[in-house]
């Protein structure tokens, strides 16, 4: 394969060679955390985390939106689909994630009616063409997604398409990332800032971590966005800084997509919600505002068991940053990529599922 | 409704066959449509003298000497037709490849069809046609067929089960367990064409020049196991794509991989594909790929042979077998930028009807 210039071995070379020598003068180990599961699945895909200096540990934090979506979410989910007349449309890795009783993969194979689209815009045409059906959209993502689900929702005002809703469940970061630093288990020194949900934030958003003492970088994807990420804040860790800083300047601006943020406005208004493994975080959900309640799901009446959560399984300490996945007993030992237990192993995004497929080697072997 | 009119005549390789406007039930029922179906279209278009004797097997001659090797397949590939094929090629190719990589030299295929009622005789016409040029290219005869039709609703269009018999050459014996620590892998050509175009199709995504691999191989693999080369064994990556096939090696073979990402030649096109569905290249299949264990000595000169040959202008050196480490995943790869990654199986890998 051709080497992307952002996979550039001798960039990288350089990269981490300046990372080892700031590493040397470090007088004690530097914990940084990501909070974006497509920076899990980079930092997993390039093999970077065995390539950061011994000093530098690098962690993942609730970054996947699927993985934190609450057991009772999918319930709810399960329930709509169900009902006769009712499409339930959802994003691809949300389909093997367990409820309390089964997945919606597994419901499909007995004949409930669940589609998988990459994304709401494919829902919404679903609801154009058969207008007879109900399509709801299982709204899941972050920032980065939701001004295209707002954006659906728009096409959907404008064209007077009835029989589109969403089953509101997208999630905001700071809230979380608020409880993540106040949590005495945990000691963050910096958060590797998610890149494409500033995109859309712009990075100020997160200048609230200087009161709490805690550096951020807004990194890219690519190996050496990464990288530079990771060196940035190993340099404001020496540096007793805790600014925000920016190594994706290519896509990633202060304020960011003004834009997308008043077409988000325009439906949604900030709700409390579940986070697995977190229990509630006031203000980190986004909910329809009332004057959208003909497009809200969750105001659909349906019977929902009561949640259960699979016994053993640690995903929420694995969320939280507190182990890491070996350490939960279910590891590999009945939880793998074929046989999820917990929605860390499911997403090629969660935690889990990354350090299945591309470390677990490692701390087998010991190295 | 319209009037169903006669078989139209079209030229398939120089001869003309006819084609029936739409499969009906008759077509399959054994009588005189039957008779029609297989005497003007599928005799003529893959022309051979045993298939034209039409009797209840084929009495062959007898085998040049080696030991035969016997396959067989099926093929359910949707949609049938796409950009660089059909499910007619597919079939043939497919099946020329399994007996290819087993070292034998293909001769004879049989080629039973499926049918559903309704099909339109275009897409009949373009299977026919794929396999007629398939068998052409690879140099073997379609000696025997059959034809079923199912009801509508019970079939999709077109289904295909065939069988292979080729014969190894004395002296030629390929298998996993011959791989030593530090042979060489080999690729014939860029990975993932032919998965990438299927889901491109099914995901409504224009790429332009996007195209499946499907193709015999067998004239390739025979000029490389010709050149004298230490070639242990080969595999052709089909369904699962390189990381399974280098799984199945890495265990019966008791061997680790090491695979080189910058080595691997990927198309833009595919690579893009892959980017917008989350997949990755290394687990598409493959319809006109073969990967290849050698010997390191022999690794350049295998390189030079593909080289030359027209299926195997894009060949590279993608990776080497070590000693397999109790503990340690069987197959790795080096990343771009320098790190190693274990490269494990992906679990259910959503992709039916891929071939």
């Amino acid at each position: 394969m051709k080497t992307a210039p952002f996979a550039d071995p001798k960039a990288m070379a350089g990269i981490l060679t300046e990372l080892q020598n700031e590493a040397k003068t470090l007088d004690r180990r530097v914990t940084l955390m990501e909070v974006c599961g497509t920076h899990t699945h980079s930092v997993a895909r390039a093999g970077l985390r065995r390539m950061m200096p011994e000093m530098v540990r690098l962690i993942s934090g609730p970054g996947c939106p699927v993985c934190v979506t609450p057991v009772d979410y999918l319930d709810r989910a399960l329930a709509l689909a169900a009902l006769p007349n009712i499409t339930v449309c959802t994003f691809g890795d949300l389909m093997r994630v367990p409820s309390s009783t089964l997945s919606l993969e597994q419901a499909r194979a007995e004949g409930a009616t669940v589609e998988v689209v990459y994304s709401p815009l494919d829902a919404l045409a679903m609801a154009r063409d058969d207008s007879e059906k109900k399509v709801i959209f299982l709204a899941v993502g972050f920032e980065t997604t939701v001004p295209t689900i707002a954006g659906a929702l728009d096409e959907a005002e404008r064209e007077a398409i009835p029989n589109f809703m969403l089953l509101p469940g997208n999630k905001t970061m700071p809230q979380v990332m608020r409880v993540l630093v106040d949590d005495p288990d945990l000691d963050v020194d910096g958060f590797l800032l998610p890149g494409h949900v500033s995109v859309i934030t712009g990075w100020k958003l997160f200048e609230f971590l200087e009161a709490f003492k805690v550096a951020g970088v807004v990194a890219g994807f690519m190996p050496t966005d990464v990288a530079q990420g990771v060196l940035a804040l190993v340099r404001l860790a020496k540096e007793g800084r805790t600014e925000i800083g920016n190594v994706y300047g290519r896509v990633v601006t202060a304020d960011g997509n003004q834009h997308a943020r008043d077409l988000v406005d325009r439906y949604f208004e900030p709700s409390d919600e579940i986070w697995r493994g977190f229990g509630m975080v006031p203000g980190s959900g986004l909910g329809l505002r009332s004057e959208w309640a003909h497009r809200d799901a969750s105001k659909i009446e349906v019977e929902v068991p009561p949640p259960a959560e699979p016994v053993g399984c640690r995903c929420g300490d694995v969320l939280r940053g507190v182990i890491d996945p070996p350490e939960c007993p279910l590891f590999d030992s009945g939880c793998d990529p074929d046989t999820p237990v917990g929605a860390c192993m499911v997403s090629s995004e969660g935690t889990c599922s990354a350090w299945y497929r591309h470390e677990r080697w490692a701390s087998e072997a010991g190295s | 409704m319209q009037r169903l009119v006669p078989p139209r005549a079209v030229g398939v390789g120089g001869r003309i066959v006819k084609v029936p406007q739409r499969v009906l039930l008759a077509h399959g029922g054994g009588g005189r449509l039957t008779r029609r179906l297989v005497e003007e279209l599928f005799v003529p278009a893959l022309h051979n003298p045993h298939l034209a004797t039409l009797t209840d097997a084929a009495v062959l001659p007898e085998l040049p000497p080696g030991r035969p090797a016997m396959t067989t397949d099926a093929f359910v590939v949707d949609p049938p037709i796409f950009a660089g094929g059909d499910l007619g090629c597919l079939s043939i190719c497919g099946t020329v490849n399994d007996v290819a990589m087993s070292g034998a030299k293909p001769l004879w295929l049989t080629w039973a069809l499926i049918l559903e009622e309704g099909a339109e005789g275009e897409l009949i016409e373009t299977c026919v046609k794929g396999a007629a040029r398939a068998a052409e290219e690879a140099g073997i005869s379609v000696v025997a067929g059959d034809t079923k039709v199912v009801p509508r609703g019970k079939g999709d269009g077109i289904f295909a089960v065939t069988a292979g018999l080729g014969v190894v050459p004395p002296g030629r014996d390929l298998g996993d367990a011959h791989i030593e620590s530090g042979d060489a892998i080999l690729v014939s050509g860029p990975i993932g064409d032919h998965g990438a175009t299927i889901l491109a199709h099914r995901h409504d995504l224009d790429a332009p020049g996007l195209k499946s691999d499907c193709a015999p191989l067998n004239h390739l693999t025979e000029a490389v196991l010709e050149s004298g080369a230490a070639v242990r064994v080969m595999h052709d990556p089909t369904r699962g794509g390189v990381v399974t096939v280098c799984h199945e090696v890495a265990e019966r073979g008791a061997t680790q991989i090491v695979l080189d990402e910058s080595a691997i030649p990927v198309r833009r096109e595919v690579a893009g594909v892959c980017d917008l569905l989350g997949m990755d290249p290394l687990a598409l299949a493959c319809e006109g790929r073969v990967l290849i264990w050698v010997a390191s000595a022999d690794a350049e000169r295998v390189l030079g042979v593909m080289h030359s040959h027209p299926r195997g202008e894009n060949a590279a050196i993608i990776g080497h077998t070590q000693e397999a480490v109790p503990g340690t995943p069987p197959v790795v790869m080096k990343t771009q930028v320098g790190g190693v990654r274990p490269l494990d199986l992906l679990s259910g890998l959503d992709l039916p009807r891929i071939c």
